[in-house]
C-alpha cells in the first residue's frame, strides 16, 4: 500500500481556469486529479442542451483538460476523477475516448462511467411509490412544480468511484456526485478504508471540501493579509497529501504562487458550511468540530483528529425547476448629485412600469457604490456623505410572464435621453430576459437509487 | 472601548438555498474566548436588523478559533430566484466586519488592542 497519495484539485467550477488542470498535472509528482465542475443548478443547464443535442449534456470544459493532462494519464500514471458527465456521462466518456491515441497505446486510457444518479425520467413512478421529494426549506411536495421540473439527480457518494478504480479505471467521469466525494474515494481506493470507517472516511470528505473549490483555500479570494499573497497570477491549486490513518497536508506545487496556510484553509473550511457537527454526505456524517489544523512549513497546514459517524439512510436530490423570467438593467450617473440623480430615475422608472400596467413578483433597486454590498449597513457608515462621484441604480425584475419583463428591458434605454442627466454606461444595449431555473432541494431514500459504473 | 469585527477577526461567506453562511475566524487564537461571548446570534441578528428575513443561528469551532453563522432568509429567496448583486451571499462576511464590539480597557490592553479612535 502506498504511504502517501496525492490529490490535486485542478478546478472549483464549471468557468474555472482552463491552465489549473495542466499545472497541477505538469507541476510536481500528483496522484490523481480531482476535477469538480457541478454547481446546484448545472444540471439543469446541461439538461437544456442534451434536449437540443442527445451528444451534448456534460461539461465541455473537460474535453480541453482532458486533452491538456492525457500525456500525464496515458504516460505517468495519473488517474482523474471529475464530475464532468453532468446529465449525459456516456456522452462525455465518449468524447474523451476520442481525443486517445488509437492502436495498442488506446489500451492506456480506461474510463470509468458513473450513472444512476439522474431520477428525471423516474419522477412520477417515485412520487406515485410515495416519494414526495418534498423541498428541504419549506416542505411543498414536489407535485406543487412537477409540471416545471427540468432535471433531478441524487447526490451520490464514493461507492462507485471506488468501484471504477478498483476495476483499473485511470479516469473516472460521474453525474451529480458529490464534490468530496471525488477525493475521497481515491483516499478509501488506495488505503483500503472500509465502508464503516467513520473518521477515517470523515477525513477523506474534509479533505476534499478544502479542495473542491480549487484556489479558494490557496490564497485565492482570501481576506486574511490579502495584501501580502504573492503571485495571484500564478496561483498555485490545491494537494491533499494524505495517509493511511486520516491525517493529510494540504499543500501546493512549488513555485506557484498563492499561499497555504492555516488563515487561507480556515477560510475555506467554514465556507458553505451549515451545521458544523454534521456535514452530511452519502458516506458518512463528519465532525467539523474535530478538526486541527498545524503549520507544517511554508505552504504546508497538516490536518488531522477528524471524527465521523455513520451516514443516514437517505440521499440529497437536486431538482430544479423553471420558475418565471427575470431581467436586471442599469445606468450610471455621474457627479455632482449622483446618489439623487439616480434615485430619481428610479422613481421615474417604477412610475413608468405602473402606468404601463406591468406587474412583477418584485422590483429590486440597488445604487452600486452606495450599497448594494452591504445596504443600510453601508449608509449609517458613510453618515451625511453622500459626495458619490459616480452610482450605477440597477433595477431587476421578476415575474412569471415573459412579455412584461421583456417590456421592463425597453424602458431602461429612454432614460438616457427623457430622465436626470448626467447619465452613461449603457454602451452594453438591452437588458436581456432570462428564464429562471430555481433550485428545490429534497430527500430521497437511499436504496432506490441504484448506481451503474461501466468501463468503456 | 470599541473596536470593529475588522480588527480581531476575518470571515468567509457563501449560501445554501436563501440562507448565507457566515465564518467569523479571529485573527489571533487569543481573541477567540472575547468574540465568542460578544458576537452572540442575538448581536448579528440586531447588526443586521432589516436586511435579513429569518432568524439567525451560531455554532461554536473552538478548534479553529471560528464561529460559523446561518442567516435564514437572508438573499432575497436565493440562488438563481435573487435579483441581488450579491445573491450568493459572498460579501456577507465583510458587512459582519463592520460590525463594532465594546471591550474593557483592560481586556484590551491584555489583548494589545487599539481603540477604534
Amino acid at each position: 500500500m502506498k504511504q502517501t497519495v496525492r490529490v490535486a484539485g485542478g478546478q472549483g467550477f464549471w468557468g474555472d481556469s482552463l491552465d489549473a488542470p495542466r499545472q497541477q498535472v505538469e507541476g510536481g509528482e500528483i496522484d490523481y486529479l480531482m476535477l469538480d465542475y457541478l454547481a446546484e443548478v448545472t444540471m439543469s443547464i446541461l439538461q437544456k442542451q442534451m434536449e437540443r443535442d442527445p451528444a451534448m449534456g456534460y461539461a465541455r470544459d473537460f474535453v480541453g483538460a482532458m486533452e491538456s493532462v492525457m500525456t500525464g494519464v496515458m504516460e505517468r500514471g495519473v488517474s482523474v476523477i471529475a464530475n464532468a458527465g453532468g446529465v449525459n456521462p456516456p456522452a462525455c466518456a465518449a468524447a474523451i475516448r476520442a481525443l486517445a491515441p488509437s492502436g495498442n497505446s488506446a489500451e492506456k486510457l480506461r474510463i470509468a462511467v458513473v450513472t444512476g444518479d439522474d431520477l428525471l425520467g423516474r419522477l412520477d413512478e417515485l412520487i406515485d411509490a410515495g416519494h414526495p421529494l418534498a423541498n428541504m426549506d419549506n416542505g411543498d411536495p414536489l407535485s406543487t412544480v412537477r409540471d416545471s421540473v427540468l432535471s433531478a439527480n441524487a447526490y451520490i457518494g464514493s461507492e462507485p468511484i471506488v468501484e471504477g478504480l478498483s476495476r483499473g479505471a485511470n479516469v473516472v467521469i460521474t453525474g451529480r456526485s458529490t464534490d468530496t466525494a471525488l477525493t475521497m474515494a481515491p483516499l478509501r481506493h488506495e488505503f483500503g478504508w472500509g465502508a464503516s470507517d467513520w473518521n477515517k472516511l470523515a477525513a477523506g470528505i474534509v479533505a476534499g471540501h478544502i479542495i473542491e473549490c480549487g484556489a479558494q483555500c490557496s490564497g485565492g479570494n482570501c481576506l486574511y493579509d490579502w495584501r501580502s499573497i504573492p503571485d495571484l497570477a500564478n496561483v498555485g491549486y490545491p494537494i491533499a497529501e494524505a495517509s493511511p490513518d486520516g491525517t493529510f497536508i494540504i499543500t501546493k506545487h512549488p513555485g506557484t504562487g498563492g499561499r497555504v496556510s492555516v488563515p487561507s484553509v480556515t477560510e475555506q473550511l467554514v465556507y458553505e458550511m451549515g451545521d458544523p457537527h454534521e456535514y452530511i454526505t452519502p458516506d458518512v456524517i463528519a465532525d467539523f468540530t474535530t478538526i486541527r489544523l498545524e503549520d507544517a512549513g511554508p505552504d504546508r497546514v497538516r490536518v488531522s483528529g477528524i471524527e465521523g459517524r455513520p451516514a443516514t439512510d437517505k440521499l440529497k436530490v437536486s431538482i430544479a425547476y423553471r420558475a418565471g423570467y427575470k431581467a436586471v438593467g442599469s445606468l450610471v450617473y455621474s457627479w455632482p448629485d449622483a446618489l439623487e440623480k439616480a434615485e430619481l430615475a428610479d422613481r421615474i422608472l417604477r412610475e413608468r412600469l405602473d402606468r404601463l400596467g406591468l406587474r412583477f413578483d418584485q422590483v429590486l433597486t440597488e445604487f452600486v457604490g452606495v450599497s448594494a454590498t452591504h445596504g443600510d449597513l453601508a449608509v449609517r457608515a458613510a453618515g451625511d456623505s453622500r459626495d458619490y462621484p459616480e452610482v450605477q441604480l440597477r433595477v431587476g425584475v421578476r415575474g412569471g410572464d415573459r412579455k412584461s419583463v421583456e417590456r421592463f428591458t425597453r424602458e431602461i434605454a429612454p432614460l438616457v435621453l427623457n430622465g436626470p442627466p448626467s447619465v452613461t454606461g449603457f454602451a452594453g444595449g438591452r437588458p436581456k430576459v432570462e428564464e429562471i431555473v430555481a433550485y428545490w432541494p429534497a430527500l430521497i431514500d437511499k436504496r432506490v437509487v441504484q448506481t451503474k459504473v461501466e468501463i468503456v | 472601548m470599541r473596536l470593529h469585527l475588522l480588527d480581531v477577526a476575518h470571515a468567509r461567506s457563501g449560501d445554501k438555498g436563501d440562507t448565507a453562511n457566515i465564518g467569523l475566524i479571529a485573527l489571533k487564537p487569543e481573541y477567540y474566548p472575547m468574540i465568542e461571548r460578544l458576537v452572540t446570534a442575538d448581536a448579528v441578528a440586531g447588526h443586521f436588523e432589516g436586511a435579513i428575513d429569518g432568524p439567525v443561528e451560531r455554532f461554536e469551532l473552538p478548534n479553529l478559533n471560528a464561529l460559523n453563522f446561518l442567516l435564514h432568509g437572508a438573499l432575497d429567496g436565493g440562488g438563481t430566484l435573487s435579483l441581488k448583486t450579491d445573491a450568493q451571499g459572498k460579501v456577507f462576511s465583510t458587512a459582519l466586519l463592520r460590525m463594532t464590539i465594546d471591550i474593557s480597557q483592560d481586556e484590551a490592553r491584555t489583548l494589545g488592542l487599539e481603540p477604534l479612535e
